[in-house]
């Protein structure tokens, strides 16, 4: 999944300060998972702001929706009816879904309400890790099904570097080293000897240095 | 084995000689007078000089520059160069550029993190990863192409060189990783300092079973110590480094006015045995900042005067 962080408060009181009237907009997909902008999360920012914006002697008009999607047309179609009614809307949905609510509604300010941080998992409560930067080229078959780009902090494709100590990263000694990892993950499947294969100069352009990417698939349009 | 380039390093190595390696760190500004300075401590005692690229991500002088300037000065450099910072046609840009002066060897390395350095907010490149940039010096001197395909009209001629480090985890990939490097085109290497004369010898070891030393020159790497209190920031602060708790204690022992001399003789004593273990091609001496002490190492180590080539 996406997993974002909700931005600090201040932030987003910056954001909406000239605001009379602001719509808090959650997605129930992704930032609902990872605890940063479902339905319960609008709730709490909510009860926030308008506790902040009270003391401040501004009455602004709070109010509140989440939303199954905010990265589908289909779903950001049930505020057309409302949206007029706010100066602004606050979403708490990940880059995607506040770009694509910016779309639809272009006389409408949106803000964004997260900071969208990575595709990753939640590997226990609390604790999400990134798994995944959408290369748009999987190399995993080749490294143990644990990905260098996303997880090495060099992301070398032939690693480890010399930095790699008692399996940790030499950036921070609470980070894995992905490629020791990837060695002992080999080790278990018997396939020590994939290792010294040469991965070979990578092609990037299916990746962000490409340009902006689209998938188009003729056989499921409309 | 014989040369295929002009580099006087590689010939050392191919007469049979020890080769005797050193490196110079850029300053922090324009002045290339740090460098002359440098160079004139260790000109008649080495067979060439690594020039540093941004070393721990802190920015500096280019390596490129300094190169040519050495020289012009009439002696060796070896490019170091680290993906950390350039793209494809970045790289290849300046193999180019030190081609244009021949300059005739290529250290490939990946580079420090940026989060080591003093842009700890930069982004990093890494387009390639070391084991392609000798992919690279490789395909542009052997094949006198890009990688895009077109052809380099007066190709680079440079020696392709590597690091490696015995010492980093997991152990009982060094060798294959050295192995891949060789594999990638690696024709010399140059260590990670060494302190712990045992695992390095083990290490060795597993080369030779392999054979490699048969294929790559290794150069070891070495660092003198300055004090105990170097001893122990190399020990616990370095990643990947390994300094047995005895080296460190050697150094601790001496009054502080005595570290310095023992510091180097721990280093000259390192070089005797190392030179005694089969498969050790050379030497490369990282004396950081205290360069002037490379000349006393070199013949404390018998390998003084550097053969005429």
């Amino acid at each position: 999944m996406i997993v974002a962080e909700q931005k600090p408060i201040e932030e987003i009181i910056q954001e909406i300060q000239d605001d009379h009237s602001v719509l808090i907009l959650g997605c129930n997909e992704c930032v609902t998972v990872c605890e940063a902008g479902g339905k319960k999360e609008v709730a709490v920012l909510a009860s926030a702001l308008r506790m902040h914006f009270m003391q401040q002697g501004d009455q602004k008009q709070i109010e509140e929706k989440t939303l199954e999607r905010q990265c589908d047309s289909e779903y950001l179609e049930e505020l057309r009816a409302q949206v007029d009614r706010y100066d602004s809307v606050l979403s708490l949905a990940c880059g995607a879904g506040v770009q694509f609510t910016a779309e639809k509604y272009p006389s409408t300010a949106i803000y964004p309400g997260v900071n969208t941080k990575f595709i990753g998992v939640t590997e226990e409560q609390g604790y999400w890790t990134e798994r995944c930067q959408a290369c748009g080229q999987c190399i995993l078959a080749k490294t143990g099904g644990i990905c260098p780009v996303s997880r090495c902090a060099k992301r070398l494709l032939n690693g480890p570097c010399g930095g790699s100590t008692q399996g940790k990263c030499e950036i921070n000694p609470e980070l894995d080293c992905a490629w020791q990892l990837i060695i002992d993950r080999l080790s278990s499947l018997d396939k020590l000897d994939d290792y010294e294969e040469l991965v070979p100069i990578k092609d990037w352009s299916p990746d962000r240095a490409g340009g902006p990417r689209k998938v188009v698939r003729e056989d499921v349009t409309s | 084995m014989s040369a295929n380039t002009p580099s006087r390093l590689e010939k050392v190595l191919a007469n049979g000689h020890f080769a005797v390696t050193t490196e110079c760190g850029p300053p922090r500004g324009s002045d290339l007078g740090v460098i002359t300075q440098k160079a004139e401590y260790v000109k008649n005692h080495v067979d060439a000089i690594n020039v540093t690229d941004n070393q721990t991500s802190v920015t500096r002088l280019c390596s490129l520059s300094c190169c040519i300037h050495l020289k012009q000065l009439g002696l060796e450099p070896i490019l170091q160069m680290v993906t950390r910072d350039r793209n494809r046609i970045a790289l290849q840009s300046d193999i180019l550029g030190a081609a244009a002066f021949d300059i005739h060897n290529i250290l490939c390395l990946s580079g420090d993190h940026q989060s080591f350095g003093d842009h700890a907010q930069g982004q990093n490149v890494h387009d390639l990863d070391s084991m392609q940039l000798i992919q690279t010096a490789r395909h542009m001197r052997d094949e006198g192409a890009f990688l895009g395909g077109d052809a380099i009209q007066r190709p680079p001629q440079m020696f392709v060189g590597a690091a490696a480090n015995p010492f980093a985890d997991p152990f009982e990939i060094r060798v294959p990783r050295l192995a891949k490097k060789v594999k990638a085109g690696a024709e010399f290497i140059q260590t990670q300092c060494i302190y712990n004369l045992d695992k390095f010898e083990e290490w060795m070891k597993g080369i030779r079973d392999r054979g490699l030393h048969e294929e790559v020159a290794i150069l070891a790497g070495l660092t003198p110590f300055k004090s105990a209190g170097m001893a122990r920031f190399m020990k616990n602060k370095v990643p990947g480094m390994d300094v047995p708790d005895h080296v460190v204690k050697r150094m601790a022992d001496q009054p502080k006015e005595k570290q310095p001399e023992e510091g180097l003789k721990i280093c000259t004593e390192s070089m005797q045995r190392l030179k005694e273990i089969e498969g050790v091609s050379g030497f490369h001496i990282m004396a950081i900042e205290w360069e002037q002490k490379v000349p006393e190492l070199v013949e404390g180590a018998g390998l003084h005067p550097r053969p005429e080539i």
